[in-house]
């Protein structure tokens, strides 16, 4: 197949996987928020509320879009649109999974590998800026207004942590592509500890992750750092003035900046699709497991019911999942889908800490947010990276 | 394939370029400017200098021109009205800078040693590690005596703005 057709057969795959990916990972924050605030949940579309994303796109393409009459109007058109062409556009550099064969095509789960992807990404991030920037000055009021100049301050603050939390990282690594900097993760020290470069010698990354990860909370707008749309305050930020599918396009756009911040933080710190022990171990019955204990908490919770129609809805999950952990137990199937397994896992992962982390924390003060960032992040990073720096120096050999 | 882009990214530059000059909003200026560096990135990276490419996006358009916006709503400028021209900028405007324009393309066509036309993608050495390497060693001391440049500006910057001199 020609590079041009096999770039257009994956970006379609990319795309439809993607936007249901954002879709549905708007059910589950409602739902973990829910649970976490002892709620029910979306639960009338469709079993469980399953089909309430459905419900919610159909909604907001059908709901009048509305142009106030006061904005100007090719900016306030142009920023969402700016917004969610930024968020879907770094997904063409992530790399989701190693080489793999299928129908005798050999091709790495990734659009694009680029020897400077990492440095896209940045780009792409810094740029972003101006989506939301524009929607709150464009909107012409003056809670938009607040809410754009706050969140394009907060976010080139939280750059700067950032973009340093990830060259110490890179230290390690020595390659800005990212695919590189996954190889470069493979293997394990004493044979049980993964060489990632959260506990990569000679320096581990551990604060760089952390830091990292406060970052991508704040690159994000998500809460504690939540002020553009702080909603007691600013009524929504920099989205006041917009409805309809405007509207929903910086939700796509904030999720997915999520879904990309944690799938960075898996390919820098987490090792990306490398398993979290060795295969000799066990590493490659995982999944199967996974799926196998899932599906037999379902039926569980099927055979002693909360509700009347759990009984029949949870044995039917109980038997998909019991499906998927076969599935993963054929050694062909298990070669091409395991690695794609342990990456959605721990970028899964992250994703469940950030809807934690909006069910439990409050939000911060304006000020408290800056001087965190400069004042106390900033630092930590700076001095995270001169660590690394000397003692990668120091020993170069030890890795 | 190449040319193609080239002229593509080549028209939205100048167009963008001319829109700067000709808008009477801040904001629609400051927006033309990122414009003009987006595409000014695309050209570099069509000849080979993919790190310069992607510097230009991090630092231009998503650093200095967010800080230029972000002044810009700060203070909600608003657009500048047209004051009253001369009657020679009106009749001869135009026609003058063509031919200015005419004249430094003639100038700078003729001065400059005939040489082979550019090759696109032609140039290896825009590599991260390339780019780091020059710095830290043939071009030491101009970036050194850069930072230290712009650490006195910076210096400067907070003096002049503290409150009581």
């Amino acid at each position: 197949m020609d590079f041009i057709t096999l770039s257009v057969v994956k970006a379609v795959i990319l795309a439809a996987v993607l936007m249901t990916t954002l879709a549905y990972l708007q059910w589950v924050e409602r739902k973990v928020i829910a649970h976490i605030q002892l709620r029910m949940g979306p639960s009338r579309v469709g079993p469980h509320g399953l089909l309430q994303p459905l419900a919610d796109v159909i909604k907001l393409l059908t709901k009048e879009d509305l142009i106030p009459p006061h904005v100007n109007r090719f900016l306030y058109i142009l920023a969402p649109f700016l917004a969610v062409t930024l968020a879907l556009m770094s997904f063409a550099v992530v790399p989701f999974g190693p080489e793999i064969e299928i129908f005798g095509v050999r091709t790495p789960v990734q659009l694009t590998d680029l020897n400077i992807g990492l440095l896209f990404l940045l780009a792409i991030s810094s740029v972003s800026v101006y989506g939301v920037a524009l929607a709150g000055w464009a909107s012409n009021s003056k809670y938009s207004l607040l809410g754009g100049l706050r969140s394009s301050a907060q976010m080139i603050s939280y750059e700067l942590p950032m973009a340093v939390a990830l060259a110490s990282a890179l230290l390690l690594s020595n390659t800005l592509s990212l695919r590189e900097i996954v190889d470069t993760q493979q293997g394990y020290y004493l044979g049980v500890i993964p060489k990632w470069n959260i506990f990569r010698l000679p320096f581990p990354q551990i604060l760089s992750f952390v830091v990292f990860l406060i970052c991508a909370f704040a690159e994000t707008n998500r809460l504690p750092f939540d002020l553009p749309e702080a909603e007691n305050e600013l009524v929504a930020g920099f989205h006041t003035e917009y409805s309809s599918m405007k509207f929903a396009a910086f939700f796509m756009a904030e999720y997915a900046n999520m879904i990309t911040g944690c799938a960075l933080a898996t390919i820098l710190f987490l090792g990306g699709w490398h398993p979290l022990w060795p295969a000799e171990w066990g590493a490659h019955l995982v999944p199967a497991a996974v799926f196998f204990l899932a599906g037999a908490i379902a039926f569980y919770h099927g055979a002693h019911p909360a509700r009347p129609r759990d009984r029949r809805t949870l044995p039917i999950v109980a038997v998909v999942f019991w499906m998927l952990a076969v599935l993963f137990l054929l050694p062909e199937v298990r070669a091409a889908l395991a690695p794609l397994f342990w990456f959605a896992a721990k970028t899964g992962l992250l994703l469940f800490c950030f809807i934690w982390v909006r069910g439990t924390l409050p939000r911060f003060r304006y000020d408290q947010l800056m001087r965190f960032t400069w004042k106390f992040l900033f630092p930590v990073a700076m001095a995270n990276l001169m660590a690394t720096g000397l003692v990668v120096a120091l020993f170069p050999d030890v890795s | 394939m190449d040319a193609i882009l080239f002229f593509v990214f080549a028209v939205i530059a100048v167009a963008c370029a001319a829109n700067l000059v000709v808008q009477t909003h801040p904001i629609a200026g400051a927006l033309s400017l990122i414009g003009v560096m987006g595409s000014l990135a695309v050209l570099y990276l069509l000849l080979g200098g993919e790190f310069i490419a992607a510097v230009q996006v991090i630092v231009y358009a998503g650093a200095i021109m967010v800080l230029f916006v972000f002044v810009i709503m700060l203070l909600n400028a608003g657009a500048e009205r047209p004051v009253g021209r001369s009657v020679v900028a009106r009749y001869l405007g135009v026609p003058v800078l063509v031919i200015f324009l005419g004249l430094l393309s003639y100038v700078i066509q003729s001065m400059l040693p005939a040489s082979e036309a550019v090759r696109f993608g032609g140039f290896d050495g825009g590599a991260p590690a390339e780019v780091g390497r020059l710095l830290f060693t043939r071009y030491l001391l101009p970036f050194e005596v850069t930072s230290v440049l712009i650490l006195v500006a910076i210096l400067g910057a907070v003096v002049l703005g503290r409150k009581e001199l």
